[in-house]
């Protein structure tokens, strides 16, 4: 908390630290959301980039032709990513899991391309965006984004807290564990699973529509980064899936390693390594760090 | 808008031709995916590591591209028997394979990818031999060697794996294993054995797509994203675990995709096959050769 608070107030602090929050902090959502449908429900989506850059996309497009305080944009964000993820659910979960997977990594290229060819918004050329004026109690607009983020990540984390204890995430983890067996006992499967998938989306879709004032410059390149796919699946899978803190601790651990490994090694370096955690936690430790701590604590009963 | 006629028919050769290579990358997958439930998406993965092979076989040693075909492709199917048996070993056998094993496979894709990328950069890297330099052409249509190599390497993989498949016992315990395990074990075959060496021809066949795409085209690292949608289309489309729908769905891909680079431009040309692939999965998720 300490550090937090003087990351935030402390006028000294060189701005690349609020940069790395600010990263960080966007993983911690992803993962977050990523964990609401594929750590609750047992459904892989490898789309994450796409509904990222749904919600990137929307405040571009909204700055253009209405602009609006950036909370106003993120709800329309959040609308628009949310109806894609329940529309991609409604047309592929009635399938096996497998395509669903499948069907969202199609999904975030078909959106990819679709950009790509709109002008409007820069096309395959990008576009640059305008950080508007900030407001009496902040120092910069990179600290008004942080403490935005903070917002987002304590929100996010609360949403999979409470789908974690309620009774749509006792119903998603008796799909997780035997789809069959749960419809017969009378759960609501396909609507739990549009639930879970709808507010994964919006999630996501939210977390991207603060990136353009971040970055200043958004091409369909980055939005659609590969680094997104990856780390809001690997954060989860690393830290774990079945607790609402698991993505958090992910997201903290190969988030602030990756800062690091940037700096200190390369980008490209830095990825192989999230690769090679990613495979060697899912091989020898696949419950993640939270598997990790229960086995830990049942130990020393 | 009037339609050149002669551009439409040199659209449809290409894709055809295009489409019996398209059909070696995806009979891999309709063997891991189709027969064994395995969800191989790092498919795309070892068929660039295929291309880089071939790449390296040539710049250092001077080998032709068939040459690199009969010298990676065994590498390639003992890579990939042992590259099951892990995957059985830490996944299927404790039941993990949904989830976990899906993301395996996605790690494996992006540190193949980001391997290469480390390796050999990200420029692009191409091969030549003189034979594959000249073009036939019959009346306004033309077809270059480049692309008919592949094309007919494509298509008599196929047809082998088919004989394999239906004539030999192994190969008819592989298609068994798709169907019924159970019944698989009684008769006194291992399904476990099956999958292994069916999983090594289909690393195998993605070697041999790898060295077929570096005849086509010039290639760089992040082309295996493109290549997971065109394999998985394919698949699908084909009815996931038959061997003639594969061909048949290779076809109406490359036909689609050389239309819609003829008459829309090459950057609408990724969409093509994830689009179809989407479009499938909603409205006939069975294929059109499926039951």
């Amino acid at each position: 908390m300490l550090i937090f608070a003087t990351m935030i107030f402390g006028a000294h602090i060189n701005e690349y630290y609020y940069l790395a929050t600010y990263t960080i902090l966007q993983f911690v959502v992803l993962g977050t959301a990523w964990n609401i449908l594929g750590g609750y429900g047992g459904y892989v989506n490898f789309g994450t980039a796409g509904f990222f850059a749904i919600g990137c996309y929307t405040t571009i497009v909204l700055n253009k032709i209405f602009p609006m305080p950036l909370f106003f944009e993120m709800l329309v964000a959040a609308v628009t990513a949310g109806l894609v993820g329940l529309g991609t659910g409604y047309l592929t979960l009635r399938l096996r899991g497998v395509f669903f997977s499948i069907a969202t990594l199609a999904l975030a290229i078909v959106l990819q391309t679709l950009i790509v060819n709109w002008s409007f918004v820069g096309g395959a050329r990008g576009v640059y965006v305008i950080r508007p004026a900030i407001s009496g109690m902040f120092i910069s607009y990179v600290q008004f984004l942080v403490v935005l983020m903070i917002g987002l990540a304590t929100f996010s984390v609360f949403v999979a807290w409470t789908v974690e204890k309620s009774w749509i995430g006792i119903g998603l983890a008796a799909i997780r564990d035997d789809e069959a067996a749960a419809e017969t006992s009378g759960v609501p499967s396909l609507r739990l699973k549009l639930i879970a998938t709808t507010m994964s989306g919006a999630i996501m879709g939210m977390a991207g529509a603060p990136f353009p004032f971040y970055v200043t410059y958004v091409d369909p390149a980055t939005a659609f980064g590969l680094a997104i796919a990856v780390n809001s699946i690997a954060m989860p899978l690393v830290g774990g899936t079945a607790a609402w803190w698991g993505p958090v601790v992910g997201a903290i651990l190969l988030g602030s390693a990756q800062q690091i490994l940037t700096v200190t090694i390369s980008s490209a370096a830095n990825l192989f390594i999230v690769g090679i955690l990613l495979v060697v936690f899912l091989t020898v430790a696949p419950r993640g760090v939270v598997g990790i701590a229960r086995s830990l604590k049942q130990r020393r009963r | 808008m009037e339609i050149s006629w002669d551009l439409v028919i040199n659209a449809i050769v290409t894709g055809v031709v295009l489409g019996g290579f398209y059909a070696s990358v995806a009979i891999g997958v309709t063997i891991a995916f189709g027969m064994l439930d395995i969800v191989n998406i790092a498919h795309p993965a070892f068929m660039i590591v295929g291309a880089y092979l071939a790449f390296l076989g040539w710049d250092q040693f001077g080998f032709d591209p068939f040459v690199s075909i009969a010298v990676f492709a065994p590498c390639g199917y003992v890579f990939g028997r042992a590259f099951y048996r892990a995957y059985h070993f830490f996944f299927e056998r404790r039941g993990d394979e949904s989830l976990q094993g899906l993301a395996f496979f996605f790690g494996i894709l992006f540190i193949v990818e980001i391997g290469v990328v480390l390796v050999f950069g990200v420029d692009y890297r191409s091969l030549s031999e003189p034979y594959l330099e000249s073009t036939i052409g019959i009346g306004f249509v033309s077809v270059p060697w480049r692309m008919l190599v592949p094309f007919l390497v494509g298509l008599v993989m196929l047809g082998c794996i088919n004989l394999y498949l239906t004539r030999t016992f192994t190969g008819r315990t592989i298609l068994a294993v798709s169907q019924d395990v159970e019944a698989l074990r009684l008769i006194g075959a291992n399904p476990i054995r099956a999958n292994e060496i069916a999983f090594g021809i289909a690393v195998a066949t993605a070697i041999i797509a790898g060295v077929l795409l570096i005849i086509i085209q010039p290639v760089e690292p992040s082309i295996t994203r493109e290549y997971i949608g065109r394999a998985f289309a394919i698949c699908v489309l084909g009815g996931i675990a038959s061997i003639p729908g594969t061909l048949v769905a290779a076809l109406i891909l490359g036909v689609a995709e050389a239309l819609t680079t003829t008459f829309y431009g090459p950057s609408w040309s990724p969409a093509v096959s994830f689009g179809l692939l989407l479009l499938t999965l909603i409205f006939r998720p069975a294929g059109i050769f499926g039951r």
